[in-house]
């Protein structure tokens, strides 16, 4: 039996094969998958936010594209991964609104896209595929026997990456 | 340092449950006229949820919402926000339109333009009670409206609030017709500087 951990907002976990992490219901908000191709060791995250520069309160790593990620690498290595295996998945950064106003407000899925994968790049860890942007909210599953990320949607169907 | 939700205490709070009282009757009172029906309504609850557990609000993170979403500017800014279950949505919409409540075929565009217009209504009525409370003058952007799952619409003022704190604020109203009950959720989150203003205009600061 697989065992599904369920992550939150601004929350992170890494789990070893056979887990299978999932998280609900993104919408603006990013999904960053990590997966050891070799160990079969997945890491996910759920971030709300581009940047721990930005907001006033930093305390929670796994709100914020930069941090989320290295805590997650962090993480991952606890359990037995080589950063050299990591590579990356991302789903989400939608636009729930299409307000005509620039405000901040509408493009922060796009920023949380463009922070997660240049933290991933200064890592160097690879990005293998992303399902981002769009105007829907997706559920994503994350599974550790092949890395796969499946992600599900109202109205636009399922689909794996 | 702006106030974030988390140093809020209980005499906000209750001036806080005190705005969405007397919003969520002006909205009881505007809802009852242009539906011709008798309305009833709870004492809205004020609720301070972590984000871990901003997918719980609505049973479940997936489970179809109608978010909609006004813009707040003038004295005061940020952003109003109603979440209705989509049964509640397709609920209020067939009572406008004179079709069996429990009809839950799609929205047409009148459909989606008479829920725009019920989250107009809403949002004025909390507006004028926020007027009424504190002598902000606002205006309010035209709505723009959503259906998607719970939580991708939750992120959007979660995003918001999480620019200065941990945890979102809400209050929740229960809405009745006859032995129907509807429940929405509406979020004020105030741009980052406006929390100050907020409260010294209610009189809770200096």
């Amino acid at each position: 039996m697989d065992k599904i951990i369920k992550i939150g907002m601004a929350d992170l976990q890494a789990a070893k094969y056979p887990g299978t992490i999932t998280t609900l219901g993104l919408g603006s908000c990013l999904g960053i998958a990590l997966y050891d191709t070799a160990k079969k060791i997945i890491g996910l995250a759920h971030i709300m936010l581009p940047s721990s520069f930005q907001a006033k309160s930093g305390q929670n790593l796994a709100k914020f594209a930069d941090t989320a990620i290295v805590k997650l690498v962090e993480e991952m290595t606890a359990l037995g991964a080589c950063k050299e295996n990591i590579t990356a998945k991302l789903a989400g950064g939608a636009q729930m609104f299409t307000f005509s106003a620039s405000s901040d407000m509408i493009k922060i899925g796009l920023k949380n896209v463009a922070a997660a994968k240049e933290k991933l790049k200064e890592l160097c860890i690879p990005l293998i595929s992303e399902d981002t942007g769009g105007s829907y909210g997706r559920t994503i599953e994350l599974y550790s026997d092949d890395g796969r990320l499946v992600i599900k949607t109202i109205g636009h169907g399922i689909k794996q990456i | 340092m702006p106030i974030s939700i988390e140093d809020l205490n209980n005499v906000h709070i209750d001036v806080l449950r005190e705005i969405g009282s007397i919003g969520a009757g002006n909205a009881v009172t505007a809802l009852a006229k242009m539906l011709n029906r008798r309305i009833g309504m709870n004492v809205p609850r004020v609720e301070i949820l972590g984000f871990k557990n901003v997918n719980e609000i609505l049973g479940g993170a997936e489970i179809p919402v109608v978010g909609i979403l006004l813009k707040v500017t003038g004295d005061f800014s940020g952003d109003m926000m109603f979440i209705l279950e989509l049964k509640a949505a397709h609920f209020l919409v067939n009572m406008l339109m004179k079709r069996p409540v429990d009809d839950l075929s799609d929205f047409s565009e009148m459909d989606i333009s008479a829920l725009k217009e019920i989250g107009n209504i809403l949002a004025g009525s909390y507006q004028s009670a926020l007027a009424t409370l504190t002598s902000l003058n606002t205006l309010l952007s035209v709505p723009d409206m959503a259906i998607d799952m719970a939580g991708a619409i939750l992120s959007v003022p979660a995003i918001e609030f999480g620019k200065n704190g941990d945890a979102v604020l809400y209050l929740e109203t229960e809405f009745s017709e006859g032995s129907t009950s509807v429940v929405g959720d509406f979020f004020l989150i105030p741009d980052l500087g406006s929390y100050d203003i907020l409260l010294k205009a209610l009189g809770v600061i200096n």
